[in-house]
């Protein structure tokens, strides 16, 4: 039936375009292209500021008529009172830093380990085939349901944290580095060994320049999923971290606390993320593609 | 002995890939002797081998038989031994235009300071002044392919081989390119091995052009182009151009049906 319709539809069109004259002209108005006014920028900031303060009164005054529950959703007046304590008298700084350690560390380990091994792969055709299928496997694995098992191997210091954060990352760059070499031109190798280069020369002066983009694009990826890493180390098992905290406000129904540590969290998260940003740029000023 | 030999020598080389259909004969077997300094073309259709002759010269595949000499040395499967210009300019987007220039002195170990020092001068002298630390993408396909070209001549060989170079250039560019070509050419004295489709192309740069059937590859006529240097771009309107023209665009069209023999002139 379907296949009927356009096939109808089809020698209509077809009709349409050998009597072009025979087409009405629309009816009504005359339709004019939308245009849309660009607000002042005091304007935008003044809605999102107002979006802000609106939302947080709202959550205040729920939360002080009884209509929302404190008790499960906390109000802004305890959590800024907690952030103060946990900035204070906590473990802010201890917390921070131990997330933000396991995270960069496992970053740069992740990072570097994979594009490494995903350049390797340029080295030899039979080497990549007998590898790939592993790294697919590898790909598929959810690698946070390894979460536990790398906890009980490497203990629940730092290391574990960095090896969860390792295991997010590294895949990802192997994978990426590797469509780099893929995506070579052959014609590329030609020129260099027509010029008498070594192996050596090819892989140093067309491979690594070659992938270079590659890798760094997967950077800002890659910083996050360090993080996310490192967050599920802590909360399967911990002393430090922000992971922990989260995880141990909400056991001892500290909400306040949740939300604090999930708003330090995300600051975290965007200091790093536009640190990597920015040496991103860097490179790529560098690289030239 | 070395010295009268001729620059390059194909002796014979044949080309056989083995498909799943049975065996594909690339090149039946070649013979073509190119004196130093000379600047002979190749000519045909597509799929005569004129690439698969170029990657046996350097070194990149390896003939199913016959030996290519190069100044009397056997060079067969070697690499490194001549410039080689492939279609395409791959000039390294990340470079600059003089560092894609010296990459072939690069690899050859020569200090990066001394080849800039080499390099800089031929950039000037060959219209690329002004283009020497621009990065490739700002530039014209023309200006892509002088740096190309350069990059080839600067990779010190007497022997070059320059596979279509003006294929993808509009026809102004490629006129412009040609004389251009002229005075490399002129200026350096190397021995050139041209491929092209544009026949009038290959007559007017040429000394000797060499017209390739297919299947097998080979060549089915060898004519010498005896017009006086330097040429202008009137001489293609003159009788003896038009007549080569006109022998060549025949031999292409019937394509092996009507066999030459071989070196007529010789």
């Amino acid at each position: 039936m379907a296949v009927q319709d356009s096939s109808t539809l089809g020698e209509m069109a077809r009709l349409e375009l050998t009597q072009p004259a025979s087409i009405p002209a629309p009816a009504g108005p005359a339709r004019r292209l939308p245009v849309q006014k660009d607000w002042p920028t005091w304007a935008l900031i003044t809605a999102q500021v107002g979006i802000l303060v609106g939302g947080l009164s709202l959550w205040e005054i729920g939360a002080r008529t009884g209509w929302i529950d404190a008790f499960f959703w906390s109000q802004p007046s305890a959590i800024a009172h907690t952030l103060s304590i946990f900035f204070t008298t906590g473990d802010a700084w201890t917390d921070i830093s131990f997330t933000f350690r396991s995270t960069i560390f496992g970053f740069i380990i992740g990072t570097t380990a994979g594009s490494l091994l995903g350049l390797s792969f340029w080295w030899s055709r039979n080497y990549a085939a007998v590898v790939q299928p592993y790294v697919i496997c590898l790909e598929s694995i959810p690698k946070l349901a390894l979460a536990p098992l790398i906890i009980l191997v490497f203990g629940i210091g730092l290391v574990s944290k960095v090896a969860v954060a390792t295991a997010l990352t590294l895949v990802v760059s192997t994978l990426t580095a590797y469509a780099g070499v893929k995506a070579l031109d052959p014609d590329g190798e030609k020129l260099f060994y027509s010029l008498g280069a070594s192996r050596l020369q090819v892989f140093r002066k067309l491979v690594v320049p070659f992938c270079l983009p590659w890798i760094i694009s997967v950077l800002r990826v890659n910083i996050g999923l360090a993080l996310t890493g490192a967050i599920v180390g802590e909360f399967i098992a911990s002393q430090h971290g922000l992971g922990r905290a989260i995880l141990y406000a909400g056991q001892t129904y500290d909400i306040a606390l949740v939300w604090v540590a999930v708003l330090v969290l995300s600051t975290l998260a965007m200091v790093m993320y536009a640190a990597v940003s920015w040496l991103e740029s860097v490179l790529r000023k560098g690289v030239r593609q | 002995m070395p010295s009268s030999a001729p620059k390059l020598c194909v002796d014979d080389v044949s080309m056989t890939f083995k498909t799943p259909t049975g065996v594909f004969h690339a090149l039946a077997p070649v013979t073509l002797s190119i004196p130093q300094g000379r600047f002979v073309s190749l000519i045909g259709p597509s799929g005569c081998g004129k690439s698969t002759i170029f990657n046996i010269i350097a070194g990149l595949l390896e003939p199913t038989g016959g030996r290519v000499m190069i100044d009397g040395i056997d060079a067969t499967g070697t690499i490194g031994r001549v410039g080689y210009m492939l279609q395409k300019d791959l000039l390294l987007p990340w470079r600059t235009v003089l560092d894609n220039t010296i990459l072939g002195m690069e690899i050859q170990g020569v200090r990066l300071r001394e080849a800039r020092s080499r390099a800089l001068p031929l950039l000037h002298r060959y219209g690329l002044s002004g283009f020497e630390y621009l990065y490739p993408n700002s530039l014209s396909g023309g200006m892509r392919q002088r740096a190309a070209l350069l990059r080839t001549l600067l990779f010190d060989t007497d022997l070059i081989l320059l596979d279509e170079p003006f294929g993808a250039l509009d026809a102004q560019t490629k006129l412009q390119m040609q004389e251009w070509l002229m005075r490399l050419w002129s200026d350096f004295g190397k021995t050139v091995l041209f491929v092209t489709h544009d026949v009038e192309e290959a007559i007017y740069l040429s000394d000797e052009v060499h017209v390739m059937g297919t299947r097998p590859g080979r060549i089915i006529a060898t004519i010498p182009i005896a017009l006086p240097r330097p040429r202008l771009r009137t001489s293609a309107l003159t009788p003896d151009f038009v007549a080569i023209k006109e022998r060549c665009l025949k031999l292409l069209t019937v394509d092996g049906t009507a066999q030459e023999t071989v070196n007529q002139a010789a």
